[in-house]
């Protein structure tokens, strides 16, 4: 094993602050649509918008990132070892004797799997939350600009792509959170997003 | 130490002078706000027999007012929608409360703003029967009562003859000396008794409202804004706005300003409020769509007086064990059953309807031809819709009725029920001979047939004003089964009848799907692990 520093500073911070935005607007939205009832709709609706708020300047910062640090290249995806990964998660891992067979260092953070989920996340399930989330906001005055009104948009098709969204976000979290515990402990991928170190198996 | 001791010595040596110079200056007269005092007036002084001679002594002054009474709809009793031509007002429709004026003057027209209108005779072009006092009154001693045909009694009256019972005369001349603007007591001695009783007809207009405290009125409080009626319905030349027969559904005006005039109704929350009176946005979004009433009157007849929600003219009659006719009370001492009115239900603190209304009120009038079927009779039927651009969502109070109609001519009937006669209804209790003195005076035609139908009555909900805390809070509408659960044709954040089952089942579905498969992942990883230790 060999400790190699993948994950920088604002990169954790992007990463957990995300993920406390991500968590508060999941519940607090599933509320506002009327799945349960925790915090109080109108409490869930004004935590959900403050929240949707912090959560866009988190991302115009973390895509300025991304492009200056040149680190959107981490989500070009590929198909090198992607069935061999999949073949790993599938089988492998419960072989002691398997290794996974994707190596990573500072400049291939992810395995192909990743790679792939991560671009999904990140062209189609956060525009689309976006979008919908600044139409919903907007809607009253969409009217104005022509693009809402009596024959326009209408909310309910915006709620449907808001609520789609945030189910595929739901899913995605699930699935996530579940890979976070794959590494050699479980608790060891979950450790290098803290710290930014992360234990490389050397090759044998 | 010394300093503060001199300090104070000489602060009380400043109380003390001021004292002595403020109390040796005259004190400043009560600035008043007419410049009027009617008390100083010779027509006044002296003594009147009857409510006409007070109005000529007022016309001696207020030459022009009769003629401004002339043109409104508290004279008149009557109003043509100009976008229905419906012929409407007091003096036309038949409602589902006492039903209907015409037969019925001498008890109705007490609340008529005249003197004498006791049959179909009536003259409206007479000006000394305006009466100035009903609502200019500042005494509170001033009564029209019930089967004077709108007159005030000036000397102690046996009523009705031969009963034993006495009405005390008043004195006109206190009051006539008296006279001031409109109270919310004038104008409540009327409106607060719609349908013929405290509370009845409205359910947001009651005698609570004549000193209400915040709770019950924010705009009204006596020891807040302390608002009479005429501040909200402002009156221009006795031109009273604000009318029932033709609301102001929706109002996108700005708040007025001087100088910028051309508002239709000064009366409405808009015209002092604008259109975007909260700090936070997303509560202004909702007044495209939302009356201000939806919100802010979270339920009517909450100054602990009940209002009728509904009577049924059917049960009537029915006489008690002695024979005669009977009252039935509820434990709050209300009527439930009257033999001559048949059953009521009443009720506090009640949650309002909610509709879509753009403004046009649909009269079913007599003539119209109705039919008993699966759907009530609509009495007056607030129109419209989520997409005909000019309806917002109302509170209403939805009154239910079944009452006499003309089973043949398929007609709402005029039903003859006050009076000291042998066809009167609350007199005789029969159905027959009553409806047909009151298709008679009508010169309305009549089978002869009674029956009873079921009808509904719609009532706007705009006064009884809460609070901003007391307002209606968001998940009361947002959410399932919610006040506004019946709204069509708006998608409604969390009502989940919006929803698309499609998503919100496969959503949950794949959700649960992946999180067990995950678990049984590592529930293999797990078991892997144990067994390979």
């Amino acid at each position: 094993m060999s400790r190699t520093y993948i994950f920088k500073r604002f990169e954790r911070f992007w990463h957990w602050s995300q993920a406390a935005l991500i968590i508060t607007m999941l519940v607090t939205g599933f509320e506002v649509h009327g799945s349960y009832t925790a915090f109080g709709w109108q409490q869930a609706a004004n935590v959900h918008t403050t929240a949707a708020w912090a959560l866009i300047v988190l991302w115009a910062f973390a895509i300025f990132w991304h492009f200056t640090t040149g680190e959107w290249k981490q989500y070009i995806p590929t198909t090198e070892k992607i069935v061999a990964v999949m073949r790993y998660y599938a089988f492998g891992i419960f072989d002691p004797n398997a290794h996974h067979p994707f190596r990573t260092t500072t400049l291939t953070k992810h395995n192909p799997l990743q790679r792939l989920a991560y671009l999904f996340v990140k062209l189609f399930i956060n525009p689309l939350v976006w979008i919908s989330g600044l139409l919903y906001l907007y809607y009253h005055d969409l009217g104005a600009y022509g693009v809402g009104g009596q024959s326009g948009l209408q909310l309910g098709t915006i709620a449907l792509a808001h609520t789609l969204a945030a189910f595929l976000m739901l899913i995605f979290l699930i699935v996530h959170v579940y890979f976070a515990t794959t590494g050699h402990t479980p608790l060891a991928h979950i450790k290098a997003m803290l710290t930014g170190w992360e234990d490389i198996e050397q090759e044998s | 130490m010394r300093f503060t001791n001199l300090l104070a010595a000489a602060m009380v040596a400043m109380l003390f002078t001021s004292a002595s110079s403020a109390s040796a200056q005259q004190a400043p007269s009560k600035l008043l706000n007419s410049t009027a005092n009617h008390s100083k007036f010779k027509a006044l002084d002296r003594e009147f027999d009857s409510g006409p001679e007070v109005t000529r002594a007022c016309l001696s002054c207020h030459t022009e007012a009769a003629k401004q009474i002339h043109l409104t709809q508290h004279w008149k009793w009557e109003f043509v929608n100009p976008d229905t031509k419906q012929v409407l007002g007091k003096k036309h429709i038949v409602n589902n409360f006492c039903t209907s004026v015409a037969s019925n003057e001498a008890g109705c027209n007490s609340c008529h703003i005249g003197y004498g209108w006791k049959d179909d005779k009536f003259d409206f072009t007479s000006e000394e029967n305006v009466d100035c006092l009903v609502c200019h009154d500042a005494t509170g001693k001033y009564k029209k009562p019930s089967g004077f045909a709108g007159l005030p009694v000036t000397k102690d009256t046996e009523f009705p003859p031969g009963s034993g019972k006495v009405i005390k005369g008043i004195n006109l001349r206190d009051i006539a000396r008296k006279v001031g603007p409109t109270l919310r007591t004038t104008c409540g001695a009327c409106h607060f008794n719609g349908g013929g009783g405290d509370g009845v007809k409205h359910g947001d207009l009651d005698s609570s409202l004549e000193a209400p405290g915040k709770e019950l009125d924010v705009h009204m409080d006596v020891k807040g804004n302390n608002f009479t009626c005429a501040t909200c319905h402002k009156t221009d030349g006795h031109q009273v706005p604000g009318s029932r027969y033709a609301p102001t559904a929706m109002d996108k005006g700005a708040a007025q300003v001087r100088g910028k005039g051309g508002r239709i109704n000064p009366a409405t929350c808009q015209s002092c409020h604008g259109q975007g009176p909260h700090k936070q946005a997303k509560l202004n979004d909702h007044t495209g769509k939302l009356a201000c009433q939806t919100c802010h009157i979270p339920a009517f007849a909450r100054g602990g007086q009940p209002t009728k929600m509904a009577w049924d003219w059917s049960t009537a009659g029915k006489l008690g064990p002695d024979g005669k006719p009977m009252t039935i009370k509820n434990e709050d001492g209300y009527d439930t059953y009257m033999s001559i009115k048949g059953d009521f239900v009443w009720k506090e603190n009640v949650k309002p309807e909610y509709i879509w209304f753009n403004g046009t009120v649909k009269y079913t009038l007599m003539g119209d031809k109705i039919e008993k079927g699966d759907k009530p009779t609509q009495i007056n039927h607030f129109e419209g819709s989520a997409s005909d651009g000019k309806s917002m969502i109302w509170p209403i109070k939805m009154f239910r009725g079944k009452q006499a109609y003309d089973p043949v001519n398929k007609s709402l009937v005029i039903t003859h029920l006050a009076g000291n006669d042998d066809t009167a209804y609350w007199k005789n209790m029969k159905w027959e001979p009553a409806v047909a003195a009151g298709m008679a005076a009508a010169h309305a035609k009549f089978s002869g047939k009674v029956d009873f139908i079921e009808t509904e009555s719609m009532w706007p909900i705009t006064h009884m004003v809460a609070p901003k805390g007391k307002a209606v809070g968001c998940v009361e509408c947002h959410s399932g089964n919610g006040r506004l659960e019946k709204i069509d044709g708006i998608y409604i954040p969390g009502r989940g009848s919006d929803h698309a089952a499609w998503l919100d089942l496969g959503g949950w579905a794949i959700a649960a799907l992946g999180l067990l498969a995950v678990l049984g992942h590592g529930l293999g990883r797990f078991i892997a692990y144990r067994r390979n230790r």
